[in-house]
């Protein structure tokens, strides 16, 4: 007899979410995680004594309202050190650009007047955009057919949103939509910090350059989330404030329960097998991980058509950003930049493509790109008294490096951040890289990718993680997937867990 | 020619035995199957079909794709690509099976030997390799394609009993249908005979390494010399399978991979195979979706034998309801020698397979000195196959 209706396999803020909607619902949800914490990506570690910080995802800007609500997340715990965190376009000069608002609604520094209007005009074009597609993220992906569940009344009311763009706005979204930035960049704007600061938001955590076509698409799905945090004590507080939240609504979560396997019985998911052995059963079973490793490893190819185990195995998994820990013994100087901000380094759309470029051949950067976080910045308590933590994501980094590899770019990176800051190099106490490989080993990323899948045009939508799949449904009668695999995406963000559970509700309440 | 960029100079390959066919083949009538050129008829297309029934008759069944699978999980391997219950399938033993996509439409059917509990050989029409391999991702198997490493011949007709016996390979009387065993011939030439065929005859198929095929060849002309043995083409062994009612891919029906149009494919439901299809030996390839079209009856073709009036062949005909509505066509005809009736396979849209087929029509286009005449006849759907010979059952084999 089973003794819950759901287990969610993975504790990150998809399988929580997850979890936390069909609690909702009444159902008697168990979560099981194989590491020591809840939260998967959104963890925050103390990579050396005394010095924590976010260990993956260090800024939160994709935080699905509904969850964020619907959990009541403040009520359990959830606190920001910063919201509305502006950014800084950093020049190696001094001569910074400070963005401030939602996605640089006013820029301040040495940027000509034309460009500032330039950039008015783009951005508020690109928001328009992006809220347009905002919506498709809530919901279940569409697929063709009759009686597959469609949301028909939400899909008119988004297509007449779509319509209700004007002829010649409708024109140029559609112009866009699979544009590269570069080429969107170059059209509109000529200050180079600007154009490359947007280059490399499109692009992070991205197997794409700038140049790459489609990109823009990813610059707009970033624009369709909301404005950047910093989640008070690192990301590890989102994942622990819904561990609560889900727990407090009767969820189970088990800790250092390492699902082997699913079981199938009779062509239907019946439980998981956990790796010491034990059986758990349940009526339905959300896979809330990647779905390469859910598909190949968990069911098996034994239970899927080869063309399934085909699509599974060809889900596009590559991911070159590098996440790098400084413990810092005094204050880094970025020449005049406030550390309250997002630093960016990213000088031009050049720079950026041409850091991409090393890495289509199993290279790395020689002169990287990367966005930096000082949390220790925004509050106390996370590092000794006077000294720093600095938070980097850089790109690009190829999956396979060996420790000379992983010596020589450390060494590219700090030459970078001398350039910038110079001094920091003498500030370390103790540094910390963690290479696509190793987040692949601690955080299941599989192929380095935080998202679980590329999100490239040829893997959103209904073809996330690929096509038939994409509705959460999986071709095995009670096994769901909920993770950052499925649509809308990776981030911390809980949206694909959430639009699962709705899924399995909708579903289980046709039946 | 070693050079691989020179392979258009020579499109089609030439057989491990084309040293005798060519020199027997008087009417230089060659067709392409698989990549080698075979030859469609000898010398009289008639004799040879003749010879399949009443002597003994040689194939060359070199050309057909083969692939070896070996390896610890074959049989779980197997189970999962094939509709058929590859674990009954005994060691020394073959089956007709056939295996189909996701969609659960079928890919191709073949036959399938059990060389060991380990060791398998799948021969069939088109070629897999990429779903194979593809297939066997969390298996421990090998899979590797055997075509050119293999030469076979397939003898057929009553007296082939008779003619491996004087061959020096009477062992063979105790082999059932399906059953195979391994000979030596000719010093160190090794031989696997299966008691398997195309005709629904007695029968058998030889199986070499090429180096050895002409000596296998000679052998079987040398002692086959006084039961008429003959070599027969591609034309007169498509008559005697159609008596016996097999199908072809890609002639019978499209195979999933190859069907441009979305509604060609066919599911092994629609082809008459749902005898070999095992719901219950756990998941293979397609069985959700033969699932639900079994459980929905979606089924929208049915291929079945038909029975026509008159002694024209059918071949390409359109079929009619009422002689109104189309209904279906034919696949593959000829006016039967060894049943003398004038037989079809047909692909029909249901329900006219079976609870409307009671007013059938085929319209066959009669070319009369270059001239055609429309005739309308009645058809009739009979079960498949056509003939039944209780000789190619019989253990042993009779002496003819």
């Amino acid at each position: 007899m089973p003794s819950c209706d759901a287990i969610i396999i993975g504790s990150g803020t998809n399988g929580l979410a997850a979890a936390g909607r069909l609690a909702k619902a009444g159902r008697k949800v168990l979560v099981l995680e194989q590491g020591a914490v809840a939260g998967g990506g959104a963890i925050t570690t103390e990579f050396t004594r005394g010095y924590k910080v976010s260990a993956v995802a260090h800024l939160l800007n994709l935080l699905d309202p509904r969850v964020e609500q619907g959990l009541d997340l403040k009520s359990h715990g959830l606190e920001f050190a910063a919201t509305n965190v502006s950014t800084t376009a950093l020049s190696p000069t001094g001569d910074h650009l400070l963005l401030e608002g939602s996605y640089g609604e006013t820029i301040s520094g040495s940027l000509s007047e034309a460009d500032c209007a330039a950039w008015n005009d783009l951005r508020q074009k690109l928001m328009r955009f992006a809220a347009v597609l905002r919506p498709f993220k809530a919901m279940t992906p569409p697929r063709l057919g009759k009686g597959v569940g469609n949301e028909m009344l939400k899909l008119a009311g988004l297509g007449l949103k779509i319509r209700g763009l004007g002829r010649d706005d409708l024109r140029e979204f559609m112009r866009l939509m699979l544009i590269n930035v570069a080429d969107v960049l170059d059209d509109e704007l000529k200050d180079n910090r600007l154009k490359g600061i947007v280059a490399f938001d499109t692009v992070l955590g991205a197997h794409l350059g700038p140049r790459s076509p489609n990109s823009l698409l990813l610059l707009l799905n970033r624009l369709a989330g909301e404005a950047l945090s910093i989640p008070k004590g690192g990301m590890g507080s989102v994942a622990a404030a819904m561990a609560k939240a889900v727990q407090a609504l009767g969820v189970e979560i088990r800790l250092n329960a390492k699902v082997q396997s699913v079981a199938i019985t009779d062509d239907k998911a019946t439980g998981v097998i956990l790796k010491n052995g034990e059986t758990l059963d349940a009526t339905t079973i959300i896979s809330a991980i990647n779905p390469k490793t859910t598909f190949l490893d968990l069911v098996g190819s034994r239970h899927l058509d080869t063309g399934m185990v085909r699509r599974a195995g060809n889900i596009l998994m590559r991911g070159n950003a590098v996440k790098l820990h400084l413990a810092l013994k005094g204050v880094p100087e970025f020449k005049g930049a406030d550390l309250k901000t997002r630093l960016v380094i990213a000088p031009s759309v050049r720079a950026v493509e041409d850091a991409f470029n090393p890495v289509k051949y199993g290279e790395f950067s020689q002169d990287p790109v990367m966005e930096i976080v000082i949390p220790s910045a925004f509050e106390e308590g996370l590092v000794p008294k006077g000294h720093h933590v600095l938070s980097a994501i850089v790109q690009y980094a190829p999956v396979a490096m060996d420790s000379k590899a992983r010596a020589a770019f450390l060494k590219r990176i700090m030459a970078t951040l001398e350039t910038y800051a110079p001094g920091i190099g003498k500030l370390i106490v103790k540094s910390e890289m963690l290479t696509p490989e190793d987040l692949e080993k601690q955080y299941g990323f599989i192929g380095g990718n935080w998202h679980h899948g590329e999100l490239a045009a040829e893997q959103m939508l209904f073809l996330r993680p690929f096509i038939g799949v994409a509705q959460y449904e999986t071709p095995i009668p009670g096994l769901w997937l909920a993770g950052a695999g499925s649509h809308p995406g990776g981030g911390i963000s809980g949206a694909a867990g959430w639009n699962a559970a709705e899924r399995i509700l909708k579903m289980e309440g046709r039946r | 020619m070693n050079d691989p960029r020179l392979h258009f100079k020579k499109p089609l390959l030439t057989s491990p035995f084309h040293a005798r066919t060519s020199a027997l083949s008087k009417l230089n009538s060659w067709g392409p199957w698989g990549g080698y050129t075979t030859v469609l008829a000898y010398d009289d297309e008639s004799m040879e079909y003749t010879a399949i029934r009443n002597q003994a008759s040689v194939y060359d069944l070199s050309p057909m794709v083969k692939y070896r699978i070996t390896g610890k999980d074959a049989a779980a391997y197997l189970d999962r690509l094939m509709i058929r219950n590859v674990a009954k399938l005994k060691v020394g033993h073959a089956h007709y099976t056939a295996w189909c996509d996701d969609a659960g439409k079928l890919l191709d059917d073949g036959t399938l030997f059990r060389r060991s509990a380990t060791d398998f050989m799948l021969c069939c029409q088109e070629r897999h390799l990429p779903w194979l391999l593809d297939s066997a991702a969390g298996f421990d198997v090998a899979v590797s394609e055997i075509s050119e490493e293999i030469a076979a011949l397939s003898l057929q007709g009553p007296c082939s009993y008779s003619v491996l016996k004087a061959g020096g390979f009477e062992r063979v009387a105790a082999l059932k249908p399906f059953q195979m065993a391994d000979f030596k011939f000719c010093k160190s030439g090794t031989l696997t005979i299966s008691r398997t065929g195309f005709t629904g005859d007695l029968g058998y198929e030889l199986w070499t390494s090429p180096d050895r095929a002409l000596e296998l060849w000679d052998i079987l002309f040398e002692a086959g010399a006084l039961y008429g043995i003959r070599p027969i083409g591609t034309n007169a062994l498509n008559m005697a399978r159609i008596e016996a009612g097999f199908i072809i891919a890609n002639m019978d029906f499209i195979t999933a991979e190859h069907a441009v149009r979305g509604d060609r494919a066919r599911s092994p439901l629609e082809m008459g195979l749902e005898w070999m299809i095992d719901f219950d030996k756990g998941h293979f390839n397609g069985r959700r979706a033969l699932v639900e079209e079994k459980a929905k009856g979606t089924s929208k073709w049915a291929l079945v034998g038909l029975d026509i009036e008159g002694n024209v062949s059918a071949e390409h005909s359109l079929i009619y309801h009422n002689k109104k509505h189309e209904v279906g066509h034919i696949t593959a005809a000829l006016w039967s020698p060894a049943t003398k009736r004038n037989i079809a396979l047909a692909m029909m849209q249901r329900p006219y397979h079976a609870e409307r087929n009671g007013d059938l029509w085929v319209e066959i286009y009669a070319s009369r000195e270059l001239q055609y005449h429309k005739l309308m006849v009645k058809a009739r759907v009979i079960p498949r196959p056509f003939i039944n010979l209780a000789r190619r059952k019989a253990v042993p084999p009779l002496n003819y």
